[in-house]
């Protein structure tokens, strides 16, 4: 089960998710060390491999620097659930093999600490420490068609 | 059925008669920019998976320019990767240190950027180009990756948002100040997934460094390209300039064109514009804010570090002594060049401000201008985001250059027309 990190915050940006100072690597492990650090100095030390983030609109704006998606990835973050993603970041995480949850109204629905079991097929989160389901749009075919194939350069390797 | 510039331009690349907003595309890439943080991965990644094929060498420009020259031991191995790499496939248009500068500017400048064309680069400002009328957007590494391999990408055609830019700008103002209040209008996201448009007769008046102030900020807003038609002023730009291909295809909206959004802007009645912390969206007239104090000034970027932009803001300093530390950053070699054969690195140094090299540095918390805890910075450049300059606990202030040189000059928020 997945436990859910709550920022009540729109606009969270990849400054903030993978602050540039690191950006003098590529090394993902080194990366995930720093991962949300200027949003939350605790988030590495308090998440589980597994973990859930949930926030509002505009999640992953600013930067194209897909270091903000291999970080998330580095510290073993399940899934991002926000209202709504910045266009880059989205596009980076399919690319990345990382599956982005769009659900407006999140924050209204997921508390900090909720206990969360997804679907991703059938597009539903249970919302185990409410008791509640709720349904999210999965992503489009061809884009789950690059997530399963482990992002787009596997991808487009198996295409040939 | 009509279309936009974006839809034209992104239905040639397709090779398709015509498309739609919401289609999805493959689209042939005309351009490619690489610089030193998002392309080393590309090339790791491509090498990972086996790929040696680099589509076509005279459609990549690679220069580093965040980091650039080496800030540390980490950012010289990503120099040499990058180095190692556009040598040994032997690109031709691969800038050294010393011929780098910041990408948005460099490119332009070097003639690289033609109307009509898809260019995408591994920088979310890449859609600076967008205002010689090409459709340009940034990527993250693996569509590069992607793109330097195939040479094609998918795109999801973006809906049209239309900017009508009328009267004119009075003297003091900008086009930094019209778009922060078109920022200001629709937030950090009012463009999310869209083209953003600019018309309109105030951009007549422009130069090509002031249009690319306005479409570089198009990100800002969420957009995924920001786009000026092609008019005498791009022609006398690129005339003589273009390296390698010198023909190029010249598209506009047709009248009918369908816009999700429209909007109009009178620059006659805009004043000087500072977007305060933590989001470009809150821009404030300077009447507002003026006498705020700030510790730092910086004069660089791919948003406002061109000539027309140090020669603005040594008009403002000329003569004086800066009352806080002031960081001139040319963006390019030429412009470094420039500054300094027509007197303005002489303007800066008599003022007290300290003139790099080309690099993007501070603008992105890298080096050469960090803040401290609690420090706050008047800064040309085009986000504010926590921590975006230096600790999470410091504040930018995004503002034209005159405006950021009139803060130098009194150590606080100013409004720049009282020395013009």
């Amino acid at each position: 089960m997945a436990k859910a990190h709550v920022y009540k915050r729109d606009h969270v940006n990849t400054d903030e998710i993978i602050p540039a100072r690191y950006l003098n690597t590529d090394d993902v492990a080194e990366l995930a060390l720093h991962c949300m650090e200027d949003l939350d100095t605790e988030f590495m030390a308090k998440h589980q491999a597994g973990d859930v983030i949930v926030c509002g609109d505009d999640f992953g704006c600013g930067s194209s620097r897909e270091h903000a998606v291999w970080a998330i990835q580095g510290a073993n973050i399940g899934v991002v659930i926000a209202h709504s993603f910045a266009r880059i970041f989205y596009r980076n995480c399919i690319n990345c093999g990382f599956y982005p949850i769009e659900l407006h109204g999140a924050l209204d629905k997921i508390n900090d600490g909720d206990e969360l079991e997804i679907d991703y097929k059938a597009g539903t989160i249970d919302n185990k420490t409410q008791g509640t389901k709720i349904e999210f749009t999965p992503l489009p075919d061809f884009a789950l068609e690059i997530v399963n194939d482990g992002g787009l350069l596997d991808h487009i390797k198996n295409k040939k | 059925m009509s279309m936009t510039i974006t839809e034209k331009i992104l239905a040639r690349a397709a090779g398709k008669e015509r498309v739609a907003a919401g289609e999805l595309i493959n689209a042939q890439v005309d351009m490619i920019m690489c610089h030193d943080v998002t392309t080393p991965p590309a090339i790791s990644m491509l090498k990972e998976k086996g790929i040696d094929k680099v589509f076509d060498p005279e459609k990549i420009v690679v220069t580093p320019d965040h980091f650039q020259p080496a800030k540390d031991i980490k950012s010289a191995e990503l120099h040499k990767r990058l180095d190692t790499w556009a040598k040994e496939k032997k690109l031709p248009y691969y800038y050294k240190i010393g011929r780098a500068g910041v990408c948005h500017a460099l490119l332009p400048e070097q003639g690289h950027i033609r109307p009509g064309e898809v260019i995408v680069g591994g920088d979310s400002h890449t859609c600076t180009y967008g205002a010689f009328g090409a459709f340009s957007t940034g990527i993250g590494s693996t569509d590069l990756a992607a793109a330097i391999a195939t040479g094609i990408l998918w795109f999801k055609v973006p809906e049209s948002m239309k900017f009508v830019l009328t009267g004119s700008l009075s003297k003091g103002v900008y086009s930094k100040d019209v778009v922060l209040e078109v920022i200001r209008r629709i937030g950090t996201d009012g463009a999310l997934y869209k083209a953003m448009e600019f018309v309109g007769p105030a951009l007549k008046e422009m130069s090509m460094a002031a249009r690319m102030t306005i479409t570089n900020m198009a990100i800002e807003a969420g957009g995924k390209n920001g786009i000026i038609g092609f008019d005498e002023t791009t022609k006398r730009y690129l005339d003589g300039r273009l390296k390698g291909k010198t023909d190029y295809t010249v598209f506009e909206s047709d009248v009918d064109a369908v816009y999700s959004h429209e909007d109009t802007i009178d620059c006659s009645s805009l004043e000087p514009m500072v977007a305060f912390p933590n989001l470009p969206s809150n821009g404030k007239p300077i009447s507002e804010c003026a006498g705020e104090a700030m510790d730092q000034c910086y004069i660089g970027s791919c948003t406002n570090g061109r000539i027309e932009d140090f020669r603005i803001a040594a008009g403002i300093i000329k003569g004086k002594e800066v009352a806080i530390r002031t960081i001139i950053v040319p963006t390019t070699p030429r412009i470094w060049k420039q500054a300094i054969d027509e007197g303005l690195a002489e303007i800066f140094y008599d003022a007290g401000c300290v003139v790099s090299a080309p690099t993007c540095g501070a603008c992105l918390g890298g080096f050469m201008g960090i803040l401290a805890e609690g420090e706050k910075c008047v800064s040309t450049t085009n986000r504010n985001f926590v921590g975006r300059m230096g600790s999470p606990k410091s504040g930018v202030y995004l503002a034209s250059p005159a405006t950021a040189a009139a803060s130098a000059v009194e150590g606080q928020l100013t409004d720049p027309r009282k020395y013009l």
